[in-house]
């Protein structure tokens, strides 16, 4: 062998044996496994008396958008562990696909396995009620998760979270904390400003702050991703020199806009986040950072939807209630968490 | 034929002083004009919001900023840049960018600590670029297939990976990377500049740089010319992927966090910063200095925009306008170019 190719043959084993080794950490970065922390351990339930005991067996169909965001993917985590706490359910799970018209083909494949009830968190209420009201007639009780269907015969039950109460939540925190300062600087970080349940939250936060003579001086609108937290606080923060008062509509985002709060060095303000997730409810703890106080809007709905999906196809109704059956419509209050009682709140707060 | 080249007979040699008019000015006149932007955009913010535009301290303060948010997304439209001029696209990058921040935030990576974070991106990036350029030279896939391909899967591989979840950084070093200033210019600042300042060496003036445009301009000459197309191709996509890596560890910094949503949107964002600047989507032509304009006026643009507490979809229209009034400006100035010359001139 010529030494030239010799000497190439060396360096392509060498090039060959780094290229495997980097292959070798890479793949070896991948895990995940976090050995303290477990995720989503306190937002399942059994309760006690007489619901708790198995009853007749009965099928669950469940369908929610795919996960591209801590919220959604800690209600379908919820569902599906609260279903396996029954031993008289069985989950009928169907991915949603990725739009409104993929979610009706994948319910009307649900529905003729003859589910007992179904569980529907829509991509879009409007355009799935059609899907829900077929379900009904065919004699399925369609519980509808969160976001509303246009019709309410669509639905045996609705049970859903409280935007504007949201809204209502922090603008009555900061505006007892601000009370009589009409000239306070408050900003608010909204999500997805052409989502309904944005508008719907920002209204609830307008509306709480007149009650106080106070408004919103500097509005901006991320994506609910941290990126986009982080940059638009960034700008939100050389736009106004000195704030009093800060509302982010999510915690997701949040983690962004803490960064860009911290690279600003600023802490002349408190701040208020929005949904209640873990990373959040764990800084307000620690008091670590200008978030102070968070106003929920509970994945753990996903359990209760599931339990309620049981109840209904087993007949029973809410052992507290005098009714025999369970109710119609369900809307969830936005909780104010605070350092006070955030050791309580601990084990609702979801991984975002 | 002797070895000197004459002018044309009757014709005068083209004279020094109407050197702008000529098809080499060009460059020079978007620059130019990209910088009149930017001063406008300036003068904007000097009206709108006096208290920050016009005092000294705090516009400086606040162009910090912008250079420092334009920092990865600027990295970006460098590697953009090359895959434009050698007349490919890539639009794989902001799925690269969020593989690479997913990959290099896992529990297991971050226990590793910040040299293994930072390895872990840039390999990342730089390996899915090879596949990128492995599909295109090897493959004979068209490079908007390829890297659209990858920008799907690359996305999914990210959201597996993190299992959706925002993967936030305990690694202090690497949050420290986005508060830490020398000189009181950003650190990202320098990765920024000193990315730019490396890539803008190795297009003018090294035969890198040279073949790439030459296989930009005309693909089959360049190979009859004896360059090694495919092989060229490789590196030049891995090194748009690279560049996606080194991005990642800033968002990652930044965001303080690694997740599956960073980088949405940012090919689409690399490839306008990069058509203002004059880079041609056809190959074969573009300017680094033009590609990092174009990116600053983006940033100032949505800096400008929140300042004065307008909302997002404004900002959007102007973005648009933008780009469509550069990409005219610039074929009006083909067009003229092309015309014969008055005669007398």
């Amino acid at each position: 062998m010529k030494p030239e190719s010799a000497d190439l043959s060396r360096r392509r084993l060498m090039l060959g044996g780094a290229a495997v080794g980097a292959g070798v950490l890479l793949a070896g970065c991948t895990s995940n496994e976090d050995k303290n922390t477990s995720t989503n351990n306190g937002q399942t339930k059994v309760g006690g008396g007489d619901n708790a005991a198995p009853g007749k067996a009965v099928k669950i169909g469940f369908s929610a958008p795919a996960a591209d965001h801590g919220w959604i993917r800690a209600i379908t985590d919820n569902a599906t562990k609260q279903a396996k706490l029954y031993s008289d359910v069985t989950l009928i799970p169907v991915d949603a696909g990725k739009d409104a018209p993929a979610q009706v083909a994948a319910l009307q494949t649900l529905v003729a396995q003859k589910p007992d009830a179904t569980v529907l968190l829509p991509q879009d209420g409007a355009q799935l009620t059609a899907t829900g009201l077929a379900a009904m007639q065919a004699g399925i009780p369609v519980i509808n998760l969160d976001r509303e269907f246009s019709d309410s015969a669509a639905s045996r039950l609705l049970i859903k979270g409280d935007n504007y109460g949201m809204g209502v939540a922090a603008g009555l925190y900061i505006g007892t904390k601000l009370k009589g300062r009409t000239d306070a600087v408050i900003a608010e970080i909204a999500g997805i400003d052409s989502l309904p349940l944005t508008q719907d939250r920002s209204k609830g936060f307008r509306d709480a702050l007149a009650t106080f003579g106070l408004r919103v001086t500097n509005r901006v609108a991320a994506q609910f991703t941290v990126q986009s937290g982080q940059d638009v606080t960034t700008n939100l923060l050389q736009a106004a020199g000195k704030i009093d008062a800060i509302w982010n509509h999510d915690d997701d985002q949040g983690v962004g806009v803490l960064a860009a709060i911290k690279q600003a060095g600023r802490k002349e303000f408190f701040m208020v986040g929005g949904a209640g997730s873990l990373d959040a409810m764990e800084h307000i703890k620690a008091g670590d950072s200008p978030l102070e106080c968070t106003v929920t809007y509970p994945p753990s709905m996903a359990s209760s939807a599931m339990s309620l999906a049981r109840l209904i196809a087993q007949g029973k109704g809410l052992s507290d209630l005098v009714e025999l059956q369970v109710p119609k419509q369900i809307v969830l209050a936005s909780e104010t968490i605070t350092k006070a009682n955030v050791d309580k709140y601990l084990p609702l707060g979801f991984r975002s | 034929m002797t070895g000197t080249i004459q002018a044309p007979v009757g014709q005068p040699v083209a004279t020094r002083v109407n050197w702008w008019r000529d098809d080499a000015s060009e460059a020079v006149w978007r620059t130019v004009a990209l910088v009149g932007v930017l001063l406008a955009l300036f003068i904007i913010g000097g009206v709108s919001r006096p208290d920050i535009f016009l005092d000294p301290s705090r516009f400086a303060g606040n162009e910090v900023i912008v250079l420092r948010q334009a920092a990865s997304i600027g990295v970006v439209t460098v590697g953009m840049t090359f895959v434009m001029i050698s007349g490919g696209i890539d639009l794989s990058v902001g799925a690269l960018l969020a593989l690479a921040s997913v990959w290099s935030t896992t529990v297991a990576t971050q226990s590793y600590g910040p040299g293994v974070m930072i390895f872990a991106a840039l390999a990342v990036g730089t390996i899915a670029g090879l596949v990128n350029g492995i599909l295109i030279a090897y493959g004979r896939l068209v490079p908007f297939i390829a890297t659209l391909a990858m920008m799907v899967a690359a996305r999914g591989l990210a959201q597996k990976i993190s299992g959706k979840l925002t993967q936030i950084v305990k690694v202090d070093s690497i949050k420290q990377l986005a508060v830490r200033n020398v000189l009181g210019i950003p650190v990202l600042v320098f990765i920024f500049l000193g990315v730019a300042t490396i890539a803008w060496i190795l297009l003018n003036r090294t035969t890198f740089g040279r073949r790439t445009v030459a296989i930009g301009g005309n693909p089959e000459a360049a190979r009859l010319a004896g360059i090694n197309i495919r092989r060229h191709m490789l590196v030049v996509y891995a090194l748009s992927g690279l560049c996606c890596g080194i991005a990642a560890v800033m968002v990652t910094s930044l965001a303080n966090a690694g997740s599956s949503t960073h980088g949405d949107l940012y090919e689409l964002q690399a490839i306008a910063a990069a058509i203002i600047g004059g880079t041609s989507l056809r190959g074969g032509k573009g300017t680094l200095v033009g590609s990092v304009l174009g990116v600053l006026i983006f940033i100032q643009i949505s800096n400008l925009f929140v300042v004065n507490n307008l909302q997002l979809e404004y900002q959007l229209i102007a973005q648009g306008a933008i780009i469509v009034g550069a990409v005219l400006i610039q074929q009006f100035r083909v067009a003229a170019l092309r015309r014969p010359a008055p005669p007398g001139a």
